[in-house]
């Protein structure tokens, strides 16, 4: 005891050893941006050495003045807060850039500048997907865990400096990974875009994520591991696995921003597809399950309807999941016993999926009314209902002959939709309202009629998005395959674009309207972080003991 | 057997552990067969490697993104086949790093496009594509007729394509600036060292009709005229039982 | 590899998936009603719902 008393006057190693790092990546950085003759690599250079230089400022000013210390008996909420800012703008960005991108398809004469290609389509697209998928629900994810892990664990997050490295870390894959797609650097692998040095960037933030997830773990002081921590970690790892073996592939320099993927062809799509359909069912729904077996309890005052059913629905749908990504190429040239195989695991996953909703749902029994009188938990149901309705029109569409019509049209658009925005949306903005509250300290969030206001312009903006996706997805299916009475195909291909020019724009209001919810949240929000602390006179900040602390010790 | 999920639920090393083996097979049992499985890809005549200028192109083609709107991956579905051609074949995309079959057609299926449509068409149409289809909803591409290629990396790129799995010969290798140059330029002929190469049937041409400038579009107009048209199906048996998959 | 055909790999990836995701399943279904389990169970359940101002050291 006294030894660590008298240590915790000098920095803490955990500290010391981020500061080395980040000197250290400054370094390699600046060498990198020196000796490259690749424009491309040497742009994202100076992005990597002005990242890492603030960071290396910041913390020589930080342990010059004696800060990164942690106190184990408060838990580490700053970095919670700084990812539900991140969680927020990012949303914005992400969402925005969809409304654009969908604006582009439907008004091409206003929304495309031929003196500025990168803000093509082909480029602000996989913006608009990365920013929607790795930043809005990355960033939500790793908030959501850090404050899950340490409540259900009774520990603060381990490796005291590093949680924070983690966020600021992701961040700037964010920032890579975005400036890339507009400047050009991709691999065009769907989900997977940024480039060899990106790749490498996230797997060591990765890994930094696990370790302190685990290690969080490691110091509980409760005996059992509370089901949501399945879930994140499932998603972490997996995620981890995922991303290396998809992404494994050779640069062509060092210097060279550019690479070649290692599978070509046939195993390069399985590949591709495993990762890219795991990381629908790792990433947006075991991390966002985690969400929900926390969240949802917490906010209707219950606990989950059946904590055995949230373990088999842990270990089905963790094992169904990874064989079901061949059904992204059913009718190609991939061997068709591989297509079978996932056709067959992706109707089986219909029965998890839905155990899990059950669960979610039957968590409000005996507490319903709760629908009417809280917004919040309305908005968590809700997304619940989009859950089991997207994971039941999934293995649908994974049937061969449905397949056969749905595939290539904006039928998958809008079935991702109803995934994303009503599941992934509507759970992360649930979450978040309670998170704010929470942890800044508030009686309760600024405005509930903003949040009412939030979830029917946002529904309707959902619901007129989906339509317009299936309406338009069906009729270009069928307009492809459609035959004159002589046997001719009766339409050219760009017959079916121009037919679907009012499904694009009334997908571009729908996207719009669940922009706007995002930015009244937003609104709200930043209102209730403003309010009186009523509660901090009592409570205290987290600073100081508790009696409990006393005791224990 | 209680005693190992005590651990499982106790010790988060052996969830982890759980985690990581009930994951793992799945993905193994389905893509490692692919690699192994001869019948995987067929054997038919004709597929090479790209030509430096085509590789060059692709990799434009990649970099645009063009995969989120075009498909490169024809089913084999009675109206897709009268559509775009004979269905797509494995072996076609074998030496496609990454591949680019595509899931999502706002645009037309790309795989067989090679030689539907004249240079100058396709030029017109990637500059500005409503000067050419006024229903088209895609980007332009003005600035690749404007930019001149950088091939700076060209033998680089070969050779790195090599050690992922293309057989380019070390000539091809040594030689891809020149290859490359050549195949632009109008006057090589058919004893080019290019078509030794690389076969009688590379198109050489000026593509992008601006003979004084090797521009992205060059590069990109030779890729998307080489596409799809280099199997001979003359010699493509689907019914034999080696191609049964 | 020539030992490896389409029919055996399509068999074995077809029924070993199945009978390995049995297993899964047993164990998981297994698992979660074994008895001994239900009063961790139970506390498990109470834990998200509990004061969470501070770890309890």
């Amino acid at each position: 005891m006294t030894q660590a008393a008298a240590r915790s006057d000098d920095a803490p190693f955990d500290a010391i050893a981020l500061y080395t790092f980040t000197g250290l990546a400054a370094l390699a950085a600046l060498l990198a941006t020196a000796f490259t003759k690749d424009p491309s690599f040497r742009f994202h250079g100076y992005v990597m050495l002005v990242g890492f230089l603030v960071a290396f400022l910041t913390m020589t000013v930080g342990l010059g003045s004696g800060r990164f210390r942690s106190d184990q008996s408060r838990y580490a909420d700053g970095v919670v807060r700084a990812g539900v800012i991140a969680t927020m703008f990012w949303a914005i960005a992400g969402l925005g850039a969809g409304v654009a991108a969908a604006a582009q398809l439907s008004w091409p004469n206003l929304f495309y500048f031929p003196d500025a290609p990168w803000l093509n389509f082909g480029r602000l697209r996989p913006l608009h997907t990365s920013a929607v998928i790795f930043a809005f629900g990355g960033n939500a994810l790793i908030a959501t865990s850090f404050y899950v892990v340490q409540r259900t664990c009774r520990a603060r997050l381990a490796g005291g400096a590093w949680p924070w490295f983690v966020f600021w870390g992701y961040q700037l894959f964010i920032v890579l990974a975005a400036t890339g797609y507009l400047a050009g650097i991709t691999q065009s692998r769907e989900y997977a875009e940024p480039e060899w040095y990106v790749d490498l960037w996230l797997t060591i933030v990765w890994v930094a994520y696990l370790l302190v997830f685990l290690g969080t773990i490691w110091k509980r002081k409760e005996p059992h591991i509370y089901v949501a921590n399945w879930f994140y970690l499932a998603f972490i790892v997996t995620i981890a696995i995922l991303h290396i073996v998809n992404n494994a592939a050779i640069p062509v320099g060092l210097l060279e921003a550019k690479s070649y993927s290692a599978a070509a062809g046939v195993q390069d799509a399985l590949i591709q597809w495993w990762y890219g359909h795991n990381a629908v069912g790792f990433f947006l729904t075991a991390g966002f399950l985690a969400m929900m077996y926390y969240f949802v309890p917490k906010r209707v005052e219950r606990p989950v309807y059946s904590y055995r059913l949230s373990i088999v629905h842990f270990w089905s749908l963790i094992f169904i999941y990874i064989w079901a990504g061949p059904h992204h190429l059913h009718y190609t040239a991939l061997p068709q016993w591989a297509q079978t195989l996932g056709m067959t695991f992706s109707i089986m996953l219909w029965m998890p999926s839905w155990g899990g909703m059950i669960n979610g749902l039957m968590t409000l029994s005996g507490a319903w009314d709760k629908l009417r009188t809280d917004p919040v938990v309305r908005m968590m149901v809700v997304a619940i209902a989009f859950y089991g309705m997207a994971t039941f029109e999934g293995p649908l569409m994974s049937i061969r002959a449905v397949n056969a019509l749905s595939h290539y049209t904006d039928w998958t658009i809008g079935h991702v939709h109803s995934g994303a925005l009503g599941w992934n949306g509507f759970i992360t903005f649930g979450a978040i309202y309670c998170l704010v509250p929470w942890l800044w300290k508030k009686e309760r969030l600024y405005s509930n009629q903003l949040v009412e206001w939030h979830f029917w312009i946002a529904t309707t903006g959902i619901l007129l998005y989906i339509a317009a996706m299936w309406v338009s997805g069906i009729m270009e299916g069928l307009m492809w395959r459609e035959y004159t009475p002589q046997g001719y195909l009766a339409n050219a291909f760009v017959e079916t674009v121009a037919a679907k020019h009012i499904e694009n724009v009334i997908r571009t209001i729908g996207g719009l309207l669940f922009l706007m919810g995002a930015v009244i949240m937003s609104y709200n929000l930043w209102r209730t972080i403003r309010m009186p602390s009523t509660a901090s006179a009592e409570l205290p900040l987290v600073s100081s003991p508790t009696p409990l602390l006393t005791a224990a010790e | 057997m209680w005693k190992r999920h005590e651990k499982f639920e106790r010790h988060s090393l052996w969830l982890t552990i759980g985690i990581i083996i009930v994951v793992s097979i799945g993905g193994l049992i389905e893509i490692a067969p692919l690699f192994y499985l001869e019948s995987t890809i067929e054997k038919v005549q004709g597929v090479r490697p790209y030509t430096p200028l085509e590789q060059a192109g692709r990799d434009i083609y990649v970099r645009e993104g063009c995969y989120v709107c075009h498909s490169q991956m024809i089913r084999p579905l009675r109206d897709e086949v009268e559509r775009y051609g004979h269905y797509s074949l494995a072996a076609e995309s074998m030496y496609d790093h990454p591949f680019q079959w595509g899931s999502k057609r706002t645009g037309p299926d790309l795989a067989r496009v090679g030689g539907k449509y004249s240079d100058s068409w396709h030029h017109d149409h990637l500059r500005d594509p409503r000067s050419v289809v006024p229903e088209s909803n895609m980007p332009p591409y003005k600035f690749l007729a404007e930019k001149e290629l950088d091939y700076r990396t060209i033998e680089k790129r070969l050779a790195t394509l090599t050690a992922v799995g293309v057989p380019y010969t070390k000539a091809q290798i040594a030689n891809a600036a020149a290859d490359l140059e050549q195949q632009v330029d109008p006057f090589a002929g058919d004893t080019s060292d290019l078509k030794k190469r690389y076969g009688v049937k590379v198109q050489q041409r000026d593509f992008d009709g601006n003979p004084q400038k090797l521009t992205e579009m060059d590069a990109l107009i030779a890729y998307l005229q080489v596409l799809g048209t280099m199997v001979d199906f003359r010699t493509y048996k689907a019914e034999d039982p080696r191609n049964m998959r | 590899m020539s030992s490896l055909t389409y029919e055996t790999v399509a068999t074995f990836a077809q029924q070993g998936g199945t009978v390995f995701f049995g297993l899964i399943f047993a164990a998981g279904v297994g698992y979660a009603l074994w008895p001994r389990h239900k009063q961790a169970f139970q506390r498990l359940a109470q834990l998200p719902l509990e004061d969470d101002e501070a770890p309890h050291v």
